[in-house]
């Protein structure tokens, strides 16, 4: 069941991101350019999934399994800490650099563009990257 | 700063926020987890037992995005300006950092501000306005 609920929503994800024109890097740019010809399309983009995101998620937050019975598996962290703002400060220079976050490189992908197999093949090497540090970093902390 | 009217289009940018949020709910509703695209295509490079296959749903579905949305609609155009070199250095920034931050525009952006997370609202500052900063030393700085 998960695998159909993950697939449509993957789908519907999808679905936005184009229609919204966020799958359009020339057009993420455009957001991000304040010092140009500014285009404040995008804010309209996060004020639509926030206005639904809000009503789900207030649901989402009493209920210990989902519709479907599913453990609810909501995020525990609360700490603002160095590694939530350095990576977030390294994807937001990424972001600006090419104009894509992992969700259009995904469906840029689906359209068949050559430049977006580039961006996801050096995603996923930077996410390789990330775990392979991570397992060095809990090797370093378990006792030799 | 002027605003680019020519460019701006906030029904479509509204209506596909409506559907990303709508992809948002659906997932945390059902799946009882949060619709993070970076924390999900990162967790299949060392899925826990059970975990990869809703994962590789997920990302199927928006990969198969463009494909369901041909069948009703042309695709609209896509731009990609920056070049190879260019889109591997965004790729490995946005794939390190989006794990380091522990999220991208849609962790942290779409549900994490939705369930009105101060640790998102942290990382979406961040990324936001790294996203800003790049774009305008890029474009205003140091071009040509």
């Amino acid at each position: 069941m998960l695998i159909v609920t993950s697939l449509l929503a993957g789908l519907v994800f999808g679905l936005g991101l184009i229609v919204s024109g966020m799958a359009n890097p020339a057009k993420v740019l455009g957001f991000l350019d304040l010092g140009g010809a500014w285009d404040p399309s995008l804010a309209f983009v996060m004020a639509g999934a926030i206005a639904l995101g809000l009503v789900a998620f207030s649901f989402a937050k009493k209920r210990s399994t989902s519709l479907i019975g599913a453990e609810m598996k909501l995020p525990a962290a609360r700490r603002i800490d160095r590694r939530l703002l350095i990576g977030s400060a390294l994807f937001g220079a990424g972001w600006g650099i090419a104009g894509i976050c992992p969700g259009p490189g995904l469906v840029d992908l689906g359209m068949g563009e050559t430049k977006a197999l580039v961006f996801v093949a050096a995603m996923l090497a930077g996410m390789a990257v990330f775990e392979i540090a991570e397992k060095r970093r809990h090797a370093d902390k378990s006792p030799h | 700063m002027s605003i680019d009217w020519n460019a701006f289009t906030p029904w479509p940018a509204l209506l596909g926020g409506l559907l990303i949020g709508l992809a948002a709910a659906m997932f945390v509703l059902l799946n009882g987890r949060i619709a993070g695209i970076s924390g999900i295509l990162g967790g299949l490079l060392q899925p826990a037992p059970g975990d990869a296959s809703w994962r590789a749903a997920f990302i199927l579905g928006l990969v198969g995005s463009p494909l369901v949305y041909a069948l009703f609609a042309t695709l609209p155009a896509v731009q990609i300006d920056a070049g190879f070199g260019a889109l591997t250095a965004a790729g490995l920034l946005v794939g390190i950092g989006t794990r380091y931050g522990s999220g991208c525009t849609s962790g942290h952006g779409v549900c994490g501000l939705s369930r009105l997370s101060p640790r998102s609202l942290a990382a979406t500052v961040v990324f936001m306005g790294c996203g800003f900063l790049t774009v305008y030393a890029l474009r205003h700085l140091f071009a040509a």
